[in-house]
């Protein structure tokens, strides 16, 4: 449902300002928190940190704060390289991998929230049962009706390049959660993440259950809820293009029927 | 425990916190003169049945939209009718599977609006030129 504004629960608060450290390059964050122990609404923390001793991306400041000044501060984190898509969250007004996005690409105080319209656990960190749970109803794995041969299933080099701007998806959510389409129907529009998945395995020349896979797709909400809106494309820390799979799953659609 | 806590966790902020970009602010701009043209059309209508009604009910169509506010409409529904036509241009180029590229996405956004502002103008002024009023 459309729901513009926040649930009253949700509303953020003006939060605490932490001691700034005394000298150094300091530059100013904002945070979002929230404990589900203290029976509080959410508010937005200031944190100083000294850029001197710090690394150069957001991730590097949040662990410097989680380190030296509010051990509280929960934000998940793994790889910080870019691979494992963990500390995704929204930087600045739009959604990223705090690891890849560098502190001095951020004019003014650093704003940093959870992925949007998301359940919050607890501060940075979202609930994602129903974007894993989407991701398990397009079935992301090679379906076949063959007999499996003695060695692997061969691809052409050709077919293989297909995957190629697909493959590399980490699953970390920020194209999902930046779309206005999944924020209103997330129940039901699986959302540019998963579409792009679907449309990995339907074009995979080695997939055998393209029908099938396209049946489950043929509804208003689960496919046909992307409109073009590209904050997908956009919010993508590992470039790729979700609108443009969705697209050509459209298409696909369309040609099964010629 | 976790069930205990899942009925009261917060929504995470949405709206109120994504950077407002020109291609979002683009497709809601769509939805809006899509809307709009409903009501456009309704007024375009009622001009059409009040001329098969009567030449008095005509002419009191024709005051309306004589008054500078029915002009303001008039101006309104060309420019809400250019832009979701532009609008339209642009949803069937992507329906074909083309035009993703982020530098074209934006390129795209912008010839959008601008084209509309500009035919819009060009349409009253070509008006003003062949009638010599508004």
């Amino acid at each position: 449902m459309v729901a513009f504004s926040l649930p009253q629960n949700s509303k953020v608060d003006a939060g605490k300002i932490w001691p700034a450290p005394h000298k150094g390059e300091l530059r100013e964050f904002r945070i979002y928190r929230w404990s589900p122990d203290d029976h509080h609404n959410p508010r937005l923390d200031t944190y100083y940190v000294d850029l001197r001793s710090c690394g150069p991306m957001v991730l590097d400041a949040l662990i410097k704060i989680k380190n030296e000044q509010d051990a509280t501060l929960t934000f998940r984190r793994s790889c910080r390289e870019g691979i494992c898509g963990s500390c995704a969250m929204n930087i600045d007004g739009t959604n990223t991998l705090a690891c890849v996005k560098a502190i001095e690409d951020v004019k003014g105080p650093v704003k940093i929230y959870p992925l949007p319209h998301m359940p919050v656990v607890k501060d940075l960190v979202p609930d994602m049962t129903n974007f894993y749970a989407q991701h398990r109803s397009i079935e992301p794995w090679l379906k076949t009706t063959t007999p499996t041969p003695e060695a692997e299933w061969k691809q052409s080099r050709p077919d293989r390049a297909k995957l190629d701007g697909l493959y590399e998806c980490i699953l970390c959510a920020c194209c999902s959660t930046s779309c206005p389409s999944y924020w209103w129907n997330g129940e039901r529009y699986l959302g540019p993440a998963v579409l792009l998945q679907a449309y990995r395995w339907l074009i995979d020349s080695r997939d055998e259950a393209t029908g099938e896979r396209l049946d489950n797709l043929e509804d208003p909400f689960r496919l046909y809820r992307c409109h073009t809106i590209m904050n997908c494309a956009k919010a993508c820390p590992k470039h790729l293009n979700p609108a443009k799979a969705i697209a050509e799953l459209k298409k696909m659609m369309i040609e099964r029927r010629l | 425990m976790a069930e205990t806590h899942t009925a009261k966790r917060p929504l995470s902020p949405h709206l109120q916190i994504y950077r407002p970009m020109l291609t979002m602010m683009m497709s809601i701009m769509h939805r809006i003169t899509g809307s709009a043209l409903y009501f456009g059309i309704i007024l375009l209508v009622w001009w059409l049945t009040a001329a098969a009604i009567s030449a008095d009910y005509f002419a009191i169509m024709q005051a309306f939209f004589g008054h500078w506010f029915g002009k303001l409409v008039l101006f309104g529904f060309t420019w809400a009718l250019l832009h979701h036509m532009l609008g339209g241009l642009r949803h069937l180029l992507w329906d074909t599977g083309h035009g993703f590229k982020l530098s074209t996405i934006e390129w795209l956004a912008r010839l959008n609006l601008a084209s509309s502002i500009i035919l819009t103008l060009v349409l009253w002024l070509g008006v003003y030129w062949v009638r010599g009023t508004l």
